[in-house]
């Protein structure tokens, strides 16, 4: 019998048999491999084992028993792998967490990148180039990046707004980790409803977006990436204040639950309590305010399943009052003593999403995002008000995979949005439901070399727009080394909100006119446009030290149909759909020059025209800097042993001259004088756990006269707060902390 | 004694009627170059035989990663067709007219594998 079983073995050994098994033992630090030298492999539950050499290569004899092969080496996790091949390539794992966080703080990323090997023209902005902001919400995020330009939204609230391609925040997508977000009622002020420390990374893409997250991004996309539980630090301090008597608090706790789970509680408070009014003008330069945001998030992975969840909840309570320095909202609200105001906005958001890697196909995945939101904002300007509640409901389910090979790709979707808004505006009420449902199908391929695109296209059925079919294209192609052409084009629709997205009119006495065009959205018909673009990047390096990026970009929007916002008559703001055309056409030239890791250099320059034929005529954009130029320099020191650093950067803006529409302060057919503007921060890191730093804003003072038209006379046919071109408060100097455990 | 028999017996067996199912495996093996344009032409040698999938090559272990359909292609054929484009691999040795075509940045050194 025995003479048998050794026959049958040996036989049978051949398929077995199999030569030894041989791999290569690596692992990663500062974004490069490395052989691990000395780790111990061995067969699970037996004593046949062996050591990797010098390059991490060992040849281990098999075992009958097991396939089960143990990877160990002090530092490291130990690893456990089934091995199916006669070849194995494994990367090790460091085994503290904290060890972990140390190799992403000492791995050097340049704070702007702008990728050659996507195909659309994305800026991918880190959590460093955050830092450089002087404070500290999202709608702050972007001074030093020339891709968005900053406004004031008017001359009291303090708000900053966003444009992107020449037009406003509306007309972008802005989303959170890809969930729809500053979008209907939170328009005007949603950009500053993200604190600036929960935001691990935003990407800008411009030009028609990718039709997956829907039809809305005209001009382009804004995503943020949030902090994660499981990567974020255990704990995050950051306390803020500034003299302009404005005082913040972030703090980021966050835990390993357990194998799979991970949470973290994120809270930021802010405060201004202190009244300023530098150009005696009665009225406050910034509001009195206060705002608690509170987040936690729940983080689930299971690598080996390939399941991935994310499941967040968040409430925010906003509160402002601007107006008259001595307005006091007990005492003269509704009267026509002092002209005040008060914004109360409350939010809630909760999302939910999953993930499903297939964990033999890396390549193949399903998605599904779900999130719902209610915001309520209560508010009063003198004696108009404005009221609006705005639930949202969003899910999003898709779908990814290959065609044949990883170089031809798609994604399959369907979304769902239903939007319920209820508005008081004054007297009148205005009740309207938004519902649409979507599917998309996205084809992208790559040649692994130097051409891919992708095109997407998707239909929806809107109650309110109708039926309607979104195409959009996006082309990358690389002719030499270190160039890259990328095209890109498409459409895109909405509905014009148009209380919440021109709020600054309440801070007028303006009276409302909408010209009916018997549509459904206020009587108006929604907006259609078409997005163009070219971009052209060049990067070469001169001697090894230094390296230069060029690039430029033109894009081109085209309205199909658009609902005009018409400031023109000093006593009227009037909205109305375009008869005739509508473009905005955005020239930009960028140079990015970069010496080793110390000095970074970045200047552009923009040139806008964005046209408009209004009822008195085609016009240029009013409150819009034609010429806009744009540079930021850092120095950064080597990083010591212990940690210390010194960081420091200067932001250059100059604004151009802007149209002014026709008002009793600056007559007709007046321009704003063109000025320049100077942010500069300097930042002491002590260790890799604390930090502190010191900046100002504006600190050549510049400020604009006199902001508010009519501000002698509050409740007169002439007051007008929202005719800003300038920044109405004069210089900041700022100070704060960074506490990381 | 009887059953560790049949359990030999078997188990390649079993090996084999799973690989006859399956339609998506996995395989690693060295193939030799150095630089990010070997990486280009290996996975684009990889990624041009129908049944491959995905291709996957690291530059410092010199390993490919492989997704393919063995029912549309064998592994050996994937092993000679990237030889075609020069590189060596674990099971199959390029001709040296094809070594030779390859930029002077890619003419690692040849070793015995």
């Amino acid at each position: 019998m025995k003479k048998y079983i050794l026959i049958l073995c040996m036989s049978w050994g051949v398929v077995f048999s199999q030569d030894p098994l041989s791999g290569i033992i690596k692992y990663q630090e500062n974004n490069k491999i490395y052989p691990l030298t000395g780790a111990n492999v061995f067969w699970q539950n037996t004593t046949v084992g062996t050591v990797t050499d010098v390059e991490g290569n060992f040849r281990l004899q098999r075992v009958s028993d097991t396939d089960w092969l143990i990877i160990s080496y002090i530092g490291f996790k130990t690893d456990t792998l089934k091995v199916e091949t006669p070849f194995i390539s494994h990367k090790m794992t460091p085994n503290e967490v904290d060890e972990l966080a140390e190799v992403k703080l000492i791995q050097r990323r340049k704070e702007i990148q702008k990728s050659y090997v996507k195909t659309q023209n994305i800026i991918k902005v880190s959590s460093e180039e955050l830092l450089k902001a002087a404070c500290c919400n999202l709608s702050e995020s972007f001074e030093t990046n020339p891709a968005i330009d900053v406004n004031f939204a008017d001359a009291m609230s303090g708000t900053k707004q966003i444009k992107m391609l020449g037009l406003s925040s509306p007309y972008l997508l802005i989303t959170e980790e890809n969930i729809p977000m500053v979008r209907g009622a939170s328009q005007a002020y949603g950009l500053s409803f993200t604190p600036g420390t929960w935001v691990e990374s935003i990407q800008i893409s411009k030009g028609a977006g990718s039709v997956t997250n829907g039809f809305e991004s005209i001009t382009g996309q804004i995503n943020t990436e949030l902090k994660k539980p499981l990567t974020d630090l255990p704990f995050f301090l950051n306390l803020f204040a500034s003299i302009n008597g404005r005082y913040e608090l972030n703090t980021h706790i966050n835990k390993k639950v357990s194998d799979r789970w991970s949470t973290g509680l994120y809270i930021h408070g802010n405060k201004r309590s202190q009244k300023f009014d530098k150009n005696k003008d009665g009225f406050l330069d910034l509001p009195i305010s206060e705002q608690i945001n509170l987040m936690n998030r729940w983080q689930y992975i299971d690598p080996q399943k390939g399941w991935v969840s994310f499941l967040s909840w968040r409430y925010m309570n906003d509160e402002k009052l601007l107006g008259a320095v001595d307005y006091n909202q007990e005492r003269d609200r509704g009267y026509t003593q002092r002209w005040g105001s008060e914004i109360k906005t409350k939010r809630w958001d909760t999302s939910l999403k999953i993930g499903y890697v297939f964990p033999d196909l890396p390549y193949q995945s399903f998605g599904f995002q779900t999130a719902f939101s209610s915001h309520d904002q209560n508010s009063y300007f003198g004696l108009r008000s404005y009221e609006i509640n705005h639930q949202s409901l969003f899910s999003h389910l898709l779908f990814n995979s290959i065609i044949g090979n990883t170089l031809n790709k798609f994604k399959v979707g369907i979304n769902y949005t239903h939007d319920k808004y209820d508005e008081l505006v004054d007297a009148t009420f205005f009740l309207r439901t938004d519902s649409n449902i979507g599917g998309y199908f996205e084809f992208s391929h790559d040649n692994n070399d130097n051409f891919s695109c992708i095109a997407g296209i998707r239909m929806d059925m809107h109650n309110n727009l109708g039926n309607f079919v979104t195409p959009r294209i996006h082309l990358r192609y690389v002719p030499v080394e270190k160039f890259v052409i990328r095209l890109s084009g498409g459409s895109g629709r909405k509905t014009a909100n148009i209380f919440a997205e021109n709020q600054s009119l309440f801070a007028t006495n303006r009276v409302v006119s909408i010209q009916s065009s018997k549509g459904k959205i206020y009587g108006l018909n929604p907006e259609k446009a078409w997005n163009y673009g070219m971009g052209l990047l060049k990067s070469f390096y001169i001697g090894s030290p230094h390296q230069i990026n060029l690039s430029a970009d033109y894009y081109v929007t085209d309205f199909s149909d658009q609902v005009v916002v018409d400031w023109e008559n000093p006593r009227e703001i009037s909205f109305y759909n375009l008869k005739g055309r509508s473009s905005a056409k955005s020239l930009q030239f960028e140079l990015d020059y970069n010496f080793r890791d110390i000095l970074n250099l970045r200047a552009a320059y923009k040139k806008y025209d964005v046209k408009t034929d209004y009822n008195s005529g085609l016009l240029q954009k009013p409150l819009l800097a034609k010429n806009r130029f744009f540079t930021n320099l850092g120095l950064k020191s080597e990083t010591s042993p212990q940690g210390k650093q010194w960081r420091w950067d200067v932001t250059f803006h100059h604004v151009g001259v802007q149209r002014l529409v026709k008002n009793q302060r600056d007559g007709v057919n007046a321009f704003s004088p063109s000025f320049s503007l100077w942010n500069t921060q300097l930042t002491r890191v002590f260790s890799k756990k604390f930090e502190i730093y010191f900046g100002g804003e504006n600190i050549g003072n510049y400020k604009q006269s006199s902001p508010i038209i009519g501000s002698e006379d509050p409740f007169g046919i002439n007051f007008d707060a929202s005719q800003v071109y300038a920044p109405v408060f004069g210089g900041i100097v700022y100070s704060g902390l960074r506490l990381k455990i | 004694m009887k059953i560790i028999v049949i359990i030999l017996l078997a188990l390649p067996l079993g090996i084999f009627a799973q690989e006859k199912k399956k339609k998506n495996i996995k395989a690693q093996f060295i193939v030799r170059g150095n630089c990010e344009q070997c990486e280009k032409r290996i996975e684009k040698a990889s990624l041009s035989i129908k049944g491959v999938k995905s291709a996957d090559w690291d530059i410092p272990s010199n390993v490919i990663s492989l997704i393919y359909d063995p029912n549309k292609v064998a592994l050996e054929t994937i092993h000679s067709k990237i030889a075609d484009k020069g590189h060596d691999t674990s099971e199959t040795e390029a001709k040296e007219v094809d070594y030779e075509k390859l930029p002077q940045c890619c003419q690692y050194e040849r070793k015995l594998l």
